[in-house]
């Protein structure tokens, strides 16, 4: 989804340090950013082997895997990210997008450095595809990201922008700090994960929102430099967790838009998901290594979500296009509208008891704090 | 050499910023040349080698090595002067950028003795000293393989791209999409290559193409499927292949297996250069020679355990051609 406006990192507190930035910078000091990794295992050699993502990396002594922040120091893998702030912004909850939980509410979000894949349109790629040394950075321990959210007045924490997975440790510990102070944690992934890397860190987490970015493996080999199935895989463990999911499915023309990939994606939800998961149709712009092709049409968003109605889905909604009707939320069963929206602001929301006040229709989704 | 000898070398090239050192230009007498001129049409790759490159000692004699590369240079370019090769190359007031290899530490990083004379053939040849910079991604790399950083004065100059940083703006070919670091694109007008010879658990071999990976800011994303097509298409980024001029493959120590990191166990003292200015067809025979003593050492071929490194070949290819990788049109010469 588009990005909103930063936090300058000065501004966010006295436990925020500002890494002082020139010209000809001096090397920074990585120790106390630098902490074990939690998901690999030591091979031959003094190599190691990731088990953090289905990538599964072998990495040999002082060489980084795919995603640029971990590292091989000896035969132990490093992340290089732990309480590396690189971007640090108060956002409405529904620019993630979450529209089923919390809405009208502010999230601090966090990122830092990395990513696992190499989508041709990422949108924050001046982060995430870089390495962690690469980009200016503040110490954010965890304590500290608690405290600056309660001092926002964000009832949650979302870790976006960049790519979470990457940084799992600080997530997870993140996580249990802004438990112990009330507030909960929300994060927007691809959702290329392993497993029982994504039950031990997403299991920390109180929702999750998942980029789909196609329904074929060739587009996630070709644009994506991914794989489609540990994806799926991964929204179906979640689902087996209870973790509130909203899935985002960005449209691009004339890569992942015909009407039978809509088609397939939608009934792999119904079937697998069920019809309640909120679904975002998202709006493409050119950036990045995608700049050849247009912003996706309204109308082919607009086809997208005829034929997830038709197939039955209860929450589909049309991201990127301020105004849109398919912004709103729906009642599926009087269809009186609950929740008004406009871009990303919640200006109606008229759920009670997590239900319909006018037919009483339960509508899931977590609508108060 | 011993390592008095070591530092009256950096005494040198200090003096010769300062324009008081007499410049040692003896002309050496070219071993082995007859009949081994390149044809016409073909690529040329000089490979010297020194059986008494390190005397009686484990480390490279100074003396020795820079009498290897004149001897390498002055072949590659059939002349008999060992300056006159550098000013084909080069010219005064240009920056030069010497990328080396330091991911291996000091046991398999470009040699520092062998750059030392590279900077001092520079000079010669009429490069002031800090207008050459002697890098590598990461100052504490470069550190760790033993090259003393310099960053200011007028001597020449040594750090990482960590220093300058990268370009803003995206440099792209074919799969990559990469920034470049600002000390090839502000900082050196030549670029000359110094790799180390040494085999590479992805790529099957990392030599003169791989060490391009050095210049970009996300090499890490370039790794899947045996680097195949990235290291082609990172050569091809327009800044590299425009100032790329030579490439000086460090062979003292290389590596056959369990690259690219140092491994004592599978290195080998090779006591050698290899020479050209086409990086395919050094690719090419560095590959041969990795081979050679994978099977002297009773090793499947790089082939047979799936790592051929097939991003030879795409360097050559239509869509590339930045290079030669058929034998029979590459002129090898051994000095």
């Amino acid at each position: 989804m588009l990005s909103g406006a930063a936090l300058s990192l000065g501004d966010l507190g006295q436990d925020l340090v500002a890494v002082p930035l020139s010209a000809f910078p001096q090397k920074l000091d990585d120790s106390r950013f630098t902490v074990e990794a939690r998901f690999y295992q030591k091979i031959e050699n003094k190599r190691i082997k990731c088990k953090l993502c289905p990538r599964e990396c072998t990495v040999g002594d002082r060489e980084r895997g795919y995603c640029g922040v971990r590292e091989n120091r000896g035969g132990t893998y490093y992340t290089l990210v732990h309480s590396r702030l690189c971007a640090a912004h108060v956002d409405p909850i529904e620019k993630k997008p979450f529209f089923h939980y919390l809405p009208g509410t502010m999230a601090f979000s966090l990122a830092t450095a990395g990513c696992n894949v190499n989508c041709k349109f990422c949108q924050n790629w001046d982060i995430s595809q870089v390495r962690p040394e690469q980009v200016p950075a503040n110490y954010a321990p965890p304590r500290s990201v608690a405290d600056l959210a309660r001092q926002y007045h964000c009832p949650t924490i979302a870790y976006t922008y960049s790519e979470p997975v990457v940084f799992s440790e600080y997530l997870m510990d993140a996580a249990d700090a802004g438990h112990e102070a009330g507030i909960r944690s929300v994060v927007v992934s691809n959702g290329y994960m392993q497993a029982d890397a994504l039950k031990a860190a997403y299991g920390k987490m109180d929702a999750v929102k998942i980029d789909l970015k196609a329904f074929s493996e060739s587009y996630y080999r070709d644009v994506v430099v991914g794989e489609l199935k540990p994806v799926l895989n991964a929204l179906v463990t979640l689902r087996k967790m209870g973790k509130w999911t909203e899935i985002v499915y960005l449209v691009v023309p004339t890569l992942n838009d015909s009407d039978a990939e809509f088609r397939g994606l939608v009934r792999w939800i119904k079937t697998n998901l069920g019809v309640d998961v909120p679904v975002h149709f998202a709006q493409f712009h050119p950036e990045y290594l995608l700049k050849n092709l247009p912003i996706t049409p309204v109308p082919t968003l607009e086809r997208a979500k005829a034929i997830a109605d038709a197939e039955g889905l209860h929450y589909v909604y049309i991201g990127n296009v301020p105004g849109h009707p398919a912004e709103n939320t729906y009642c599926p069963k009087c269809r009186r509208m609950l929740v008004e929206r406009v871009g990303l602001t919640a200006r109606q929301m008229l759920i009670r008891k997590n239900a319909c006040p006018f037919c009483q229709q339960p509508i899931p989704g977590v609508w108060h704090a | 050499m011993d390592q008095t000898s070591d530092t009256s070398r950096r005494d040198f090239l200090k003096k010769c910023v300062m324009g008081t050192a007499v410049l040692r230009t003896a002309k050496l007498p070219l071993l082995g040349m007859a009949g081994q001129e390149s044809t016409p049409g073909k690529s040329k790759v000089v490979i010297a080698n020194d059986a008494q490159l390190r005397g009686a000692k484990t480390t490279v004699d100074s003396s020795r090595i820079a009498s290897l590369l004149d001897r390498a240079m002055q072949s590659l370019f059939d002349l008999d002067d060992p300056i006159e090769p550098w000013k084909k190359l080069v010219r005064a007031g240009q920056r030069v950028g010497v990328k080396v290899n330091a991911l291996g530490g000091r046991g398999l990083s470009s040699n520092v003795q062998l750059v030392e004379a590279i900077c001092e053939r520079l000079q010669e040849a009429g490069i002031r000293g800090n207008d050459t910079v002697i890098w590598d991604r990461d100052t504490e790399e470069l550190e760790r393989a033993g090259f003393h950083v310099a960053t200011a004065g007028n001597r020449v100059q040594c750090f990482g791209s960590d220093r300058l940083g990268y370009e803003e703006r995206l440099a792209t070919y074919g799969s990559v999409g990469s920034r470049l670091s600002k000390i090839l694109t502000q900082r050196s007008d030549v670029l000359i290559n110094v790799p180390v010879l040494k085999d590479h658990d992805g790529a099957g071999v990392t030599i003169a193409l791989k060490n391009m990976y050095g210049v970009i800011h996300n090499p890490n994303k370039y790794h899947p499927n045996g680097c195949n097509p990235y290291i082609a298409d990172v050569n091809m980024l327009p800044e590299i292949r425009s100032k790329m001029r030579l490439t000086i493959c460090d062979a003292t120590t290389a590596s056959y297996e369990g690259g690219p990191g140092y491994k004592p166990q599978y290195s080998w003292k090779n006591d050698g250069l290899i020479i050209s200015q086409d990086p395919v067809a050094l690719d090419y025979i560095g590959w041969q020679i990795i081979e050679r003593k994978r099977a002297e050492k009773g090793l499947k071929t790089l082939e047979g355990v799936g790592r051929s490194p097939a991003y030879i070949a795409t360097a050559a290819d239509a869509g590339h051609r930045l290079g030669m990788n058929d034998p029979r049109r590459i002129a090898t010469v051994e000095v």
